[in-house]
């Protein structure tokens, strides 16, 4: 597929037009998407991991919907949906970059370098495939937590918004592991990275609500735009419909999208001025 | 040191002791040369203890809750965990020295087969000790209260002990039957989900579903209980003697899956 890159005889310095662009692009997105599908080890864990933290959850703290302050639901299983997409994609987006690190390794990225692609189709081709699998990673939550008995009160539209969520964070996220795998070359450098992002979450509300919580732990989470960020796709499915909901969870990841993929833009230079 | 010891009778067999020792050096001296493969394993319990006290504070006050504290349910919890991880960190240690030969030369020594089980097991007890040590400290910090007394703080390091005599039996056992690290993935993912599926997050007496019909069952559920017993009551025997039988036939059953590894190797 990425045989469309050579192909195209035309110098990458050069303007390139708006078609071959979008080619190469698409070509670059489906390898990245083919290559994870190839190793399913590498997405499974992704997968399956957010469900059996949810199953954990769901057993371990379902009296606690009871307690004075606990958001109305009716179950702890639908709190856990939106936790789920964050964790899944999160996952999902450190594999996405380790697998760019490890094109980089191995000699692809130097070899993609010498022929006539676009250096950006290289890089939004990666953040494209982390975003499809992203809103792919969410539909599947949705569908496996529907099936459990999850009602997501915003309906099909609701569910639609949740996996568009979750394409924007496999986006936001993509591209700071992107620019971490354009900065240091390295794939232990990308896995490294996840514990970081895994710590940011749980100082955040993503496993518990922020309304149960107190003192200088309720005030990190406050100020943690994941809390935001969960709260937004966590309403969609406990509430319904709202412009609260849909603008938390669609505006955070793109503002945070806004930061990253800069980030991974300035990386790629970078490493093109230094090759 | 492991070398000069396990060379320094070519012909002889080396004392179990002496050489086991030398390879528990070896492995304490490992801290120092690869942080970095300690380190974590001691910061992820101390994370673990902070971040689950702050945020499921709240099941506290779920009636039938055995403490008002969370830092008292969960320190416990992260003190086994990183216990768990300072064996499993032989595992992975052991991958490593498959890898680059080194675990062939020491096959290939006088040393007895026991002390090649027996080293790194005296190691992961004396990590498992730091690991213990640093994490009641920071719970101490954070408020945590004994409420069990002395008798408490002897349970929770010998589940310390107990738990990473399992976690070095699995670890080591895998190592020696995949060579690579695919074992180290089949380390973390067996050890997390055993210590998960127990009353790791909420007492039996909370959880309801499946997770209740599971964690009744589980050992480790066992080993949590008479290492949290001095942080959320006394001591009792009833509280003990359970933890005590887990240990022991964990550590029994994964320190013969390791010995049994080692002799497939050598065949």
């Amino acid at each position: 597929m990425t045989a469309i890159a050579p192909s195209a005889a035309r110098p990458s310095t050069g303007t390139v037009s708006k078609g071959l662009l979008w080619a190469q692009t698409m070509a670059m997105s489906k390898r990245s998407i083919l290559a994870m599908l190839r190793q399913p080890a590498t997405i499974v864990p992704s997968l399956i991991f957010p469900l059996f933290f949810a199953a954990l959850g769901s057993s371990s703290f379902s009296r606690a919907t009871n307690l004075p302050n606990f958001p109305k639901v009716d179950s702890f299983l639908a709190l856990s949906l939106a936790a789920s997409v964050i964790q899944g994609v999160l996952f999902g987006s450190v594999n996405g970059g380790a697998a760019l690190a490890v094109d980089i390794e191995n000699g692809f990225f130097d070899r993609l370098l010498a022929s006539p692609t676009s250096r950006v189709s290289i890089l939004v081709g990666r953040l494209a495939g982390s975003a499809l699998f992203g809103a792919a990673q969410a539909l599947f939550f949705c569908v496996i937590m529907i099936a459990f008995g999850v009602n997501v009160r915003a309906g099909v539209v609701g569910v639609a918004l949740i996996s568009l969520c979750g394409g924007l964070i496999g986006l936001a996220l993509g591209g700071f592991m992107a620019a971490m795998a354009l900065r240091t070359g390295s794939s232990e450098a990308v896995q490294g990275i996840f514990p970081l992002l895994f710590i940011t979450m749980f100082f955040s509300s993503a496993f518990f609500p922020r309304e149960t919580m107190q003192g200088v732990y309720r005030r990190i989470a406050t100020l943690n735009p994941i809390s935001h960020l969960y709260e937004g796709m966590r309403d969609l499915v406990i509430d319904g419909l709202t412009w609260s909901a849909i603008s938390r969870a669609l505006l955070i990841p793109v503002a945070i999208a806004c930061i990253s993929i800069p980030l991974a833009l300035a990386a790629l230079r970078g490493r093109l001025r230094a090759s | 040191m492991t070398a000069s010891i396990l060379a320094s009778a070519p012909t002889t067999k080396v004392s179990t002791a002496r050489a086991a020792q030398g390879l528990m050096i070896r492995g304490l001296r490992s801290i120092l040369r690869l942080p970095s493969a300690f380190f974590p394993a001691m910061l992820m319990p101390i994370f673990q203890s902070i971040a689950f006290s702050g945020t499921f504070f709240a099941i506290t006050k779920v009636p039938g809750f055995p403490t008002d504290r969370s830092i008292n349910w969960f320190m416990p919890l992260g003190a086994m965990m990183g216990s768990a991880f300072a064996g499993l960190g032989l595992g992975f240690g052991l991958i490593r020295d498959l890898e680059t030969g080194f675990f062939d030369r020491l096959r290939m020594s006088p040393a007895p087969r026991r002390a090649l089980l027996l080293g790194p097991l005296f190691t992961a007890w004396l990590r498992a000790m730091i690991v213990v040590s640093v994490v009641l400290s920071v719970g101490f910090a954070l408020g945590a209260r004994l409420t069990g007394g002395v008798l408490g703080l002897i349970s929770i390091y010998i589940a310390g002990l107990g738990i990473s005599t399992a976690a070095t039996g699995w670890g080591l056992g895998l190592a020696y039957r995949f060579k690579d690290l695919r074992g180290a993935a089949i380390m973390q993912l067996g050890l997390f989900i055993s210590m998960f599926v127990s009353t790791a997050q909420a007492p039996l007496s909370v959880m309801r579903g499946w997770l209740h019909s599971v964690a009744r069952i589980n050992p480790i559920t066992n080993v949590l209980r008479f290492a949290r017993q001095g942080f959320v009551g006394q001591v009792t025997w009833a509280n003990t003697w359970g933890g005590l039988l887990a240990i022991i036939v964990l550590g029994a059953l994964t320190l013969t899956f390791a010995r049994r590894g080692l002799d497939k190797l050598d065949r």
